[in-house]
């Protein structure tokens, strides 16, 4: 490839998906991360049972980010063929069970907001006496 | 009890600071604007042929030539993504894939004439159609593509492809699905396939090996390997034309019992009978078949020759322009210039090399409305994602030199099959063509 900056890239991924779902793709993946900055904000703190149960989702969120582009592409687990292709699929998988994560945190927290237990734990933490706060 | 990590304002606004950093890189980058600065031209522009480098540079001169008058002289309808088809006649995509129309990648300011070239006059400076047109140009540049002279293999012709074992993917998107229709019955009734190339300079060489990979690779995922016999037959003295790959492909030949016989060519066939003969060293020989895959022989459009644009002394019969190969302009007309497959360069009939070729030609044509000379040259740049089975290939690179040239350096390394560059076939490529057929790669 002669020169591939971010101008190159973008043209590219938008051929690939066509411009409107790619933008669209790109605004619901900044809808996401907003809507995570936000509750971190709102709630001044990460829910740590939220982000336990959004932990649980990782490994689903990487298989299903292999499993999509295997299939999307016709290939299998048997064409990986060098330590170059190992990368790419942990950086799949990784993606995949990150992606997961923050979207799993962010529709608990939006859906349930601060829970009884989390207020109660933020509390704790917060007058440093180990006691429920009142 | 989990520890809370309770989000700080400064910690925060440190976030929003690294967030907006990033954010400010693609403004930045979009400032590098493609190809180089607009200049005023009154200039007459015509371009031959709205393949991949026409519609790839139409878009690049209407963007760099203000004030150019710039038209394309093309009747074909439809635009096909000719790396696609390797892909359609393994079964791994529809012929539709490959089929979009010529005016989708055209942009408003540059003029569609469609109509066939009948000649070229490079003293006058015109282009007649053989509709009647005749074009007056200041700059002209040929990218008609080439022709596939079906009728040189004796017994051959098109409408036989699909049937007893006749397969003949370069043909068109329709002609690939069909040479799939008959490769799938070789691969499940196996017997004897012969894959063979032309003696001439062809587009993308690597496809007739891939073909032959695929199909391999076919046989076996339907368990029916050891019932078939597979031959590459090919007038070449070695299977590619860059040393350190021939010797690659020969390793993996011999790994999937994939039997050579070099210095053959194919010159006609009985299709009644499923015999092909192959002129050799010690005269004509025939072989059985029961799947035959043809390349036929390719030369340049009649108008190149009849206009008296080719080589004379290189190439013979074959009609390939002119032109310098590193600056792609016309060794006897300086106004002229060929970008793609028509170009008489040693290397360089594929998409990949289009993309190298394009910002050349148009250096060169931009420099000259102003008076002046450009700089870039073309190194023979070409490209192939060699596929060697379904879900991996290689992704060789090379240039005049026989050097390999990869991209991705010390990552992605050329002659290892790896599932990342079958990826890169299968997902980027076309994605990449189509970008630089608007001119944005």
């Amino acid at each position: 490839m002669e020169e591939l900056t971010l101008q190159t890239m973008i043209a590219v991924f938008e051929e690939m998906f066509g411009a409107g779902l790619f933008w669209a793709m790109v605004a619901t993946a900044v809808i996401i991360t907003l809507a995570y900055v936000y509750v971190l904000i709102r709630d001044k703190r990460v829910g740590m049972r939220k982000f336990l149960i959004a932990q649980l989702f990782m490994p689903l969120g990487a298989v299903a980010a292999v499993w999509f582009v295997m299939v999307m592409t016709d290939s299998a687990l048997s064409d990986i063929g060098g330590p170059v292709d190992v990368i790419v699929l942990l950086g799949i998988a990784a993606l995949g069970a990150v992606g997961i994560a923050i979207l799993v945190y962010t529709v608990e927290a939006l859906a349930f907001g601060r829970t009884t237990e989390d207020q109660r734990d933020g509390a704790k933490s917060r007058n440093g006496l180990g006691q429920p706060a009142e | 009890m989990p520890q809370d990590f309770d989000s700080t304002r400064r910690a925060f606004l440190a976030m929003a600071a690294a967030g907006g950093a990033l954010a400010a890189l693609p403004s930045s980058d979009a400032k590098a604007a493609v190809g180089g600065p607009t200049v005023q031209t009154n200039a007459k522009v015509v371009i031959i042929g709205a393949g991949a480098a026409g519609s790839a540079l139409g878009n690049r001169l209407r963007n760099r030539l203000e004030g150019a008058e710039i038209t394309i002289v093309d009747p074909s309808v439809r635009h096909i993504y000719q790396p696609g088809m390797t892909l359609v006649a393994a079964g791994l995509k529809p012929a539709d894939y490959v089929i979009s129309q010529t005016t989708d990648w055209l942009p408003a300011g540059v003029r569609l004439l469609p109509e066939r070239v009948a000649m070229v006059d490079g003293e006058a400076q015109t282009v007649a159609t053989e509709e009647g047109t005749t074009l007056d140009y200041d700059f002209l540049v040929l990218s008609p593509g080439l022709v596939l002279d079906h009728d040189a293999i004796e017994g051959f012709s098109l409408d036989m492809v699909g049937q007893n074992g006749i397969g003949a993917l370069y043909a068109g998107p329709e002609y690939a699905e069909r040479t799939w229709d008959a490769a799938s019955r070789f691969v499940e009734d196996g017997g004897r396939g012969i894959f063979t190339r032309p003696a001439t300079e062809m587009k993308c060489a690597g496809a007739p090996l891939k073909h032959t990979f695929l199909i391999d690779d076919r046989l076996r995922r339907a368990n029916n390997r050891e019932n078939a016999e597979i031959v590459y037959a090919a007038p070449q003295g070695a299977l590619f034309g860059v040393p350190i790959v021939a010797e690659k492909v020969r390793m993996l030949f011999d790994e999937r019992g994939v039997e050579t016989q070099m210095q053959r060519t194919l010159t006609s066939i009985d299709a009644s009978r499923k015999i092909a003969t192959f002129e050799t060293a010690d005269g004509p020989v025939e072989e059985g078949y029961d799947y035959l895959h043809v390349v036929p022989p390719q030369r340049a459009p009649d108008f190149v020759v009849q206009s008296g644009l080719h080589w004379g002394d290189r190439w013979v019969g074959q009609g390939w322009a002119e032109v310098d190969q590193y600056t792609l302009r016309h060794l006897r007309y300086p106004n002229i210039f060929a970008a793609g497959d028509i170009a008489g360069v040693p290397k360089g009939k594929t998409a990949a090399s289009v993309k190298w070729q394009v910002p050349v030609v148009e250096d060169h044509l931009v420099a000259a409305t102003q008076g002046q000379d450009g700089t870039a040259r073309f190194n023979g740049y070409t490209s192939c994602p060699m596929i060697t089975r379904i879900g991996r290939a290689m992704l060789i690179e090379f240039d005049y030199n026989d050097d390999l040239v990869p991209s991705f350096p010390g990552v992605i390394a050329p002659l290892e099959e790896l599932w990342i560059s079958w990826l890169m076939k299968e997902v980027a490529l076309k994605a990449t063509y189509n970008a630089m057929l608007r001119g944005m790669a």
